[in-house]
């Protein structure tokens, strides 16, 4: 592997480092391993999550207080003697960092977007003006004389020796950051920024897939915070404060905030950027004070209006090999394991006089339809009748105002999407709901969610290696059924849309559901490929699968469904078999007008 | 704490609750119609209250520069459109960029504005701090302003830490306090009201009004509302959501520059001052959950109560309670918040 090639040797250039450079550089380095650490929690976050926090410094600093107070004060309560060492001043910051992202996280991630941002502003606010006022912390003075780390007997009081422990522990969190990424929980956290509907659709519990990224970003701070203290042997409240916290988003997004090394390079740019600066501008303008902000805000607005991705993608495509992830994936894994499949005629589906009113508008007025196993019910009416409200009825998107959904005997309306998918009920979506940047295999494979279930940690680990490979093998199965074989390493979003929804058939098939629910399956696939289409239905069919399907290709329908229920004005007009509901004047009338 | 003290304190958290009252009613604004999350909004509050002092103390404020740097940007930036639709829009581009600001550096160099009044040192702070608004719109939010409210919150932040230190460049690190706009004072059954206190009060009051008076009957305020409301459809209604923006921007300039002006006289201010101020705005915003106008500033008073009577209880912990206080905000409004919010 090319990209090996190219970590191997940054890996060697860096273990040299500190033989051949002076110690200044060395110094530098030591703090571009801590920034880089906090701002790949950021990546995580930011980049891949679609979250963010300005208050991650705040974090860092409760790393740093917690060692620092209990390996410096004088007199420690008796039940906190244990904790009294660098290890347990370690393990005290990272369960209090826990404790406060927990909450910070439960508090402001049901809210929208902007909550957690500005929960972190305020928080990281807080927090600085305690560090500062609180006297047994030293106050705006700090604490000094923190005893250094030792390794196995070796004390670490030079830069020199503390860089190996910095890299070593970025690097290794970075490793456990890649892991976490290309795993069953990474996708589920790529997933976010496909919106939260889709990701609840394939049975990701979104919100705590949130509170996880949030938590783990807030760990790494944390650590971060505790290797400053046991470098400098001194904390104060200056670094933690909420533009250091602005810094650190800006090293992410500048370096790139949707790739681990992005983290790297912004954490580097932005360090030498501030030593150079720090030094010229101050002599430019004549007068102290930090300067650099003013460049630092002018090149971030730049970069968000230029190139959000920041700068790791345009330093990947100078070096091809690192550009191409290596396909983790062989297709050997054995089947995963299927939920048994009812009988054919069973009932499976049963709406019952759902409405749904927004406001005074009526968008489902007592509907009703049923689905058994092994059926195919189309769904038709003309554009605006009701039939995506509907769908998000049945599939638990949207509560019912007033009337029952019932899935395989048990009432299921009212609950979550989540819980629905769960009990074996997949969909796809009208407007394409795939994550464009990864490839077809991973987009199929997040259907397969709810089959796997190793969680973050054994992510990190790789420890689910077994589980993995089987989900992809799963998901591979499916691209190869539904005719994608050719495009499973290509990215979702360079397919043609018509292409895009066979991908969306696929995610649903990998959830092993009895029931399926296409919305508008046929809409942009040309004459050969309704025809392929049409045929895996048809086969689907055979083996007992339900299938509900909104459609308005006529031909597409007719030819294919068990019976028709057609709806409009959020009513339904007419039910029967294809031919019946063709020759029923009410349809006719609704889809040609009627005669005055 | 007896009442006299308890009155004393009630009126300084009433007189800050005003300020904040203020800036919470731009944030709510700028966030309905741009979607932008306007943290540079205390900024505008510094500058506001440092060129005012700049002139007192017959220096020219560097706020003076930067208006003309932007003029001159936006000029470059927006000449070649402009000249494709006519050559009015051209001439009007170039009269407020170009010939408006230097009118102005002519008036601050040629007088020096020392000895001016007041009030006309007032309206030249103003005329020099509030173009920066839609001049900063124009440049840094303009260009994306489709996208997602989480990247318009880190351009927001950047733009913030350059105005600081832009802030610092200009005014330097020591504060100022400008005398009072009255040096009158009324006792009331012992407690002393300070015509600076009436002064605040009554100018928030007033532009409360005027706002609102703006939005309810003006054509301009409706079409911010109906942009507020749905963007798309005001454009095609043929609401300009550029236009909006940069309205929007202006207001909420005018908004932060005249409560700089309003408070340089009660507090010393400093370059980075206004973050914290246009922070505690912020928390009143959040109790109004970023859509109310009257729940916000009812917040924002609320924060300044809670400020003044924190810093007799707790002095330093003044900032650490204030800003605790979004937390049972955030409390009390996830748990009132049901619906799954999907993305933009």
């Amino acid at each position: 592997m090319k990209s090996r090639a190219i970590v191997a040797v940054f890996v060697v250039l860096l273990a040299l480092a500190p033989l051949a450079l002076p110690e200044f550089y060395v110094t530098l380095l030591n703090y571009i391993g801590l920034y880089a650490l906090v701002a790949l929690g950021l990546v995580l976050l930011t980049g891949i999550g679609g979250l963010t926090s300005f208050g991650q410094a705040a974090f860092v600093g409760m790393g740093a207080y917690a060692t620092a107070w209990l390996t410096t004060a004088a007199n420690l309560p008796a039940w906190l003697a244990p904790l009294a060492n660098p290890w347990g001043g370690l393990l005290a910051g990272l369960v209090l960092t826990a404790l406060v992202a927990l909450l910070l996280g439960a508090l402001t991630l049901r809210l929208s977007g902007h909550y957690l941002p500005l929960g972190t502003i305020a928080w990281g606010i807080s927090i600085y003006f305690l560090f500062g006022n609180l006297e047994f912390l030293g106050g705006h003075t700090g604490i000094g004389s923190i005893p250094p780390l030792s390794l196995a007997g070796l004390e670490l009081r030079d830069g020199r020796q503390f860089y190996f422990l910095i890299w070593v522990v970025l690097l290794a969190a970075v490793w456990l950051t890649r892991n976490l990424l290309d795993s069953r929980s990474g996708r589920a956290i790529r997933a976010l920024k496909g919106g939260v509907v889709m990701a609840e659709a394939m049975g990701v519990d979104t919100g705590r897939a949130k509170i996880v990224i949030f938590l783990i970003a807030a760990l790494f701070a944390c650590v971060s915070g505790w290797l400053y203290a046991h470098l400098q042997r001194f904390v104060n409240p200056t670094p933690f404060g909420l533009h250091v916290g602005i810094e650190y988003l800006f090293m992410a997004v500048i370096g790139g905030a949707a790739h681990v090394w992005g983290a790297l390079v912004g954490a580097t740019l932005i360090t030498v950027l501030k030593q150079w600066l720090q030094d010229l501008l101050p002599q430019l303008f004549g007068a102290t004070g930090n300067f650099e902000v003013i460049a630092f805000g002018l090149l971030m607005i730049f970069v968000l209006h230029r190139a959000r991705e920041g700068l790791w993608p345009w330093l990947a495509r100078l070096v091809p090999a690192a550009a191409s992830r290596p396909a983790s994936a062989d297709f050997r894994g054995e089947s995963l394991g299927r939920r048994p499949v009812p009988a054919v005629g069973t009932p499976l589906l049963e709406v019952k006089d759902a409405v749904k009113k927004f406001g005074g508008l009526v968008a489902n007025d007592r509907m009703s339809l049923s689905v058994s196993a092994g059926e195919i019910l189309a769904l038709i009416g003309p554009n605006g009748a009701g039939k995506s409200t509907l769908f998000n009825l049945i599939t638990g998107v949207d509560p019912p105002t007033s009337g029952a959904v019932q899935f395989l005997g048990q009432r299921v309306d009212g609950q979550s999407s989540r819980v629905i998918a769960r009990k074996g009920m997949s969909r796809t979506f009208q407007h394409v709901r795939l994550l464009p940047a990864m490839s077809v295999l991973e987009n199929v494979a997040l259907g397969a969610h709810m089959r796997g279930r190793q969680g973050v940690p054994a992510a990190m680990l790789h420890l689910e290696r077994n589980e993995e490979s089987r989900l992809l093998a799963e998901a591979a199965r499916q691209c190869e059924r539904v005719g994608l074989a050719d495009h499973i390493h290509d990215a979702a979003g360079s397919l043609p849309l018509g292409k895009q929804r066979i991908v969306e058939i696929a995610r649903a098939l990998a959830a092993d559901p009895c029931l399926l629910l296409l919305d508008e399956p046929a809409a942009g696939l040309r004459f050969l490929e309704k025809q392929s289409l049409a045929e895996l239905l048809r086969l689907l069919r055979a083996e007992g699968m339900g299938i509900l399907l909104v459609e308005h290709d006529m031909e597409f329908v007719m030819d294919l469904a068990d019976r028709v229920v057609v709806m409009e004005f959020g009513k339904k007009i007419a039910e029967g078999l294809p031919r019946e509901v063709q020759s029923n004047p009410a349809v006719i009338e609704a889809y040609l007008g009627g005669v005055d | 704490m007896d009442l006299q003290i308890a009155l004393l304190l009630g009126q300084d958290g009433i007189v800050n609750g005003a300020i904040y009252a203020l800036l919470a009613l731009a944030l709510v604004l700028v966030f309905a119609v741009t979607r932008v999350i306007f943290i540079p909004q205390g900024e505008f509050v510094a500058y506001g209250a440092l060129t005012l002092a700049s002139f007192q103390t017959g220096q020219t404020p560097g706020t003076l520069w930067l208006l003309l740097a932007f003029g001159v940007a936006v000029t470059l930036i927006d000449a070649p459109a402009s000249l494709r639709i006519g050559k009015g829009r051209f001439m009007r581009l170039l009269g407020w960029q170009i010939v408006y600001p230097f009118v102005i550096t002519v008036l601050v160099l040629g007088t020096g504005a020392k000895d001016w009044p007041m009030l006309l040192q007032v309206v030249l702070a103003l005329a020099i701090v509030v173009p920066l608004g839609p001049q900063l719109y124009r440049l840094a939010y303009q260009p994306i302003a489709e996208a997602p409210v989480l990247v318009l919150l880190i351009v927001s932040v950047a733009v913030h830490l350059a105005l600081v230190g832009l802030g610092l460049l200009f005014f330097g690190a020591e504060g100022s306090r400008t005398p009072a706009f009255s040096e009158t004072s009324i006792d009331i059954g012992g407690l002393t009201i300070t015509g600076q206190s009436l002064w605040v009060v009554g100018a928030s009051a007033l532009l409360i009004v005027a706002l609102y008076f703006f939005f309810e009957k003006s054509l301009y305020g409706k079409a911010l509302r109906a942009t507020a409301v749905n963007r798309a459809g005001a454009r095609l209604m043929g609401i300009s959501t550029t236009l909006a923006g940069k309205l929007t921007f202006l207001l909420a300039a005018a908004i932060g520059a005249l409560s700089g002006v309003l408070i340089a006289p009660i507090t010393t201010v400093y370059y980075d001052t206004g973050f914290l101020i246009g922070l505690k705005g912020f928390v009143g915003a959040i109790v109004g959950g970023l859509a109310s106008y009257p729940v916000a500033a009812a917040g924002a008073v609320l924060v300044g109560l809670l400020e003044s009577f924190s810093s007799f209880w707790a002095s330093a912990f003044k900032e650490v309670i204030v800003f605790t206080l979004i937390i049972p905000v955030l409390v009390w409004r996830s748990l009132t918040t049901h619906h799954v919010e999907e993305d933009e």
